[in-house]
């Protein structure tokens, strides 16, 4: 009887236990799954999140990542929210991440319908692709390379942005926001050169073109534009 | 030709020897001639030590020289600056003799007799012995120099005034070397000495008062100065007491950072990647003994508190949280909130989520985060940032769903809540 008894109490506890456990979580052993906190703002759809311009990641050169992620890690670029998510991240596992995200293949969100004149566009044009050389303002083109989409190893591509993004990223270089606390840094330069005008028409224009192709490799930058940008680009993103 | 060869030879036979010693090449930048000699195994035990106190932690700042300190350590009473402790003259501690330091690590004095301020935990760091201290010196003192100087610190009146801090002190410091509890193991005693001495495990896991003295060496558990994060209890079975757990789960946790049942997160993630997982075996061994013998006697259930049964409209508000949850966590953590151990924490029974202050678990949902990268756990699995795509509302319904969720049992937590939880560090 006390046998019969014990032996009811463990069905009826094992069986609660059946009930209670629902389908077991599985978690593949792979990047993917290593980086689902990042896709809740970076992912495949177009996320408008409060922030509303998280820019897109994937297919961007591997050593402009790893630069961006180190420097949110480090505080050289500053972004409390991406600082909290890379505190405690080495190097090697922040590369790994980079070599994820640049290898990866998202369907480019479509282009923002923004309505300019046409000499607006012109203005834009003209900066994008042949800069403005009495303010020492190069074209965007020639270090973001021709079709925009970021040279190898370390620039980024300009495509595939919103334009709150280009705007906001625009702005922090100018007034330091960006890289805060570092040696003068190429992009801060011109992004100070630029009138409230040109920038905005800048961001329009970007945000407002499809996107194709991929970055440019490393030797199409003028030996003078290297030079002046030699800091973003010895960050090579493999080396250390 | 064959001179260059045996040049290189040499060389290469010097850095194998280095290496072996397991003494990081540091560049000869040092400009003045160090005071002792690398290499020496005072400074390689002095470099460890440093490591288990994590001087870097604070006299670094990100992405700055090492020991060249220029960190900024909001508190309630005011921003300290922490000073640059490499040898240079001029802006670090190159004049200081092994003497001074003792001053400042024992007594709290610096080496002008300047009293200072207790953020550095030389509350702490008195029961360290006089030969642990003279060792992080010499290590020190063969760093390479770094000339920085760094801002003075900006205390508000009237804190800002020396002769408050000698009563302070009258009050609540008791300079003193770490005396063994004779009762107990060398292991144990090697242990507490640890753990209260240079880890200064006390500095947060304790409750300050209003003039920030911690109210005992018991590791109760609180609010951490100046970061929007608790620091739960050690010596309760409520919070993070490690009674019941076997030795070697408590010093995985420290190691690594994660165990079947627990995570570390915030700050004390940080704690382990910067200086827990480079503890020896032995040592961290030690520190989990003591610690589990704080709650050792302690049952690991909950308190015998029953609670009511949950009304109606109770259970329909939590069940908003619920939906929530299934959208967003379950993935990761489950139906059953059993999470999938070593990788993603379970909720269910999970006292990081049930204790009284909702705090880390609010911050969980809204910060996310990776647990340390340590060499046992190179790869870690994330918890995404919350914040970006809840309102505060949704947050807190969240948060009192999972801290009553699977038979957890917890207040529940408000948008106010949640709202208060934000800012602040990691």
């Amino acid at each position: 009887m006390m046998r019969c008894f014990i032996l009811l109490v463990f069905f009826y506890i094992t069986g609660v236990a059946n009930a209670h456990g629902g389908t077991p979580v599985k978690v593949p052993d792979t990047m993917a799954e290593r980086v689902k906190a990042c896709i809740i703002c970076h992912g495949a759809e177009d996320k408008v999140g409060r922030d509303a311009y998280y820019p897109r990641i994937a297919g961007k050169p591997q050593g402009y990542l790893f630069n961006q992620l180190r420097d949110f890690r480090d505080a050289r670029r500053y972004y409390q929210p991406m600082a909290t998510l890379l505190e405690n991240m080495t190097d090697e596992y922040l590369l790994e991440i980079a070599q994820y995200f640049s290898a990866l293949q998202l369907p480019y969100p479509a282009p923002e319908q923004i309505h300019m004149q046409p000499e607006e566009i012109k203005l834009a044009e003209r900066l994008i692709y042949s800069g403005k050389p009495e303010k020492d303002i190069p074209a965007c083109s020639a270090c973001h390379g021709d079709i925009l989409m970021g040279v190898e190893p370390a620039i980024p591509g300009l495509l595939g942005l919103s334009r709150a993004y280009i705007t906001a990223q625009l702005g922090g270089w100018r007034n330091g926001g960006i890289m805060r606390g570092q040696a003068a840094n190429c992009m801060s330069e011109i992004a100070q050169q630029l009138t409230d005008e040109e920038a905005n028409a800048i961001a329009k224009w970007l945000a407002s073109q499809s996107v194709s192709g991929k970055p440019s490799p490393f030797n199409v930058l003028s030996s003078e534009l290297a030079h002046r940008c030699s800091q973003t680009i010895l960050e090579n993103g493999g080396e250390k | 030709m064959r001179r260059l060869t045996m040049i290189l030879m040499a060389s290469s036979w010097i850095c194998a020897a280095l290496l072996w010693g397991g003494i990081v090449f540091a560049a000869d930048t040092v400009a003045d001639e160090p005071k002792h000699p690398t290499g020496t195994q005072q400074v390689v035990h002095g470099a460890y030590l440093a490591r288990v106190g994590n001087c870097m932690g604070c006299h670094t700042t990100k992405s700055g020289q090492p020991f060249a300190g220029g960190r900024r350590l909001s508190t309630s009473f005011g921003i300290f600056v922490t000073p640059n402790i490499t040898p240079d003259k001029e802006t670090g501690v190159g004049l200081w003799s092994e003497e001074d330091f003792w001053q400042a690590l024992h007594q709290g004095k610096s080496r002008d007799g300047r009293l200072l301020y207790p953020a550095f935990p030389y509350t702490e760091y008195t029961k360290v012995t006089r030969q642990d201290a003279n060792a992080i010196f010499a290590y020190l003192q063969s760093l390479p120099a770094v000339s920085q100087s760094n801002p003075p610190h900006d205390i508000s009146f009237p804190y800002n005034f020396q002769p408050l801090l000698a009563i302070w002190r009258a009050l609540y410091f008791k300079a003193g070397v770490y005396e063994p509890n004779q009762s107990q193991s060398e292991v144990w005693n090697r242990g507490a000495y640890l753990v209260q001495g240079l880890g200064h495990c006390n500095a947060c896991h304790s409750t300050r008062n209003v003039l920030g003295a911690s109210q005992d060496d018991a590791l109760t558990g609180g609010q951490i100065m100046g970061m929007n994060w608790y620091a739960p209890s050690l010596s309760s079975q409520l919070e993070a007491g490690v009674g019941d757990w076997a030795i070697e789960e408590i010093v995985a946790l420290l190691k690594t950072g994660i165990t079947k049942r627990a995570v570390a997160s915030g700050p004390m993630a940080t704690v382990i990647r910067q200086s827990l997982q480079y503890v020896s075996q032995e040592d961290i061994h030690a520190m989990a003994v003591y610690l589990k013998s704080l709650t050792e006697n302690e049952s690991g259930n909950a308190p015998g508190v029953s609670f009511s049964v949950m009304s109606g409209s109770l259970r329909k508000h939590l069940d908003l949280g619920g939906q929530l949850y299934e959208k967003y966590c379950q993935t990761c953590h489950g139906a059953d909130g059993k999470g999938m151990p070593g990788i993603y924490p379970a909720l269910a029974g999970n006292r990081s989520v049930t204790m009284k202050s909702p705090l880390n678990a609010i911050r969980s949902v809204l910060n996310g985060g990776y647990p340390a990268t340590t060499t046992e756990n190179p790869r870690p699995y994330g918890m995404p940032p919350f914040q970006q795509i809840l309102r505060n509302e949704e947050a807190a319904l969240v948060v009192s769903y999972i801290r009553n969720a699977w038979g957890n049992r917890g207040s529940l937590v408000t948008a106010v809540d949640v709202d208060r939880s934000k800012g602040g560090e990691y």
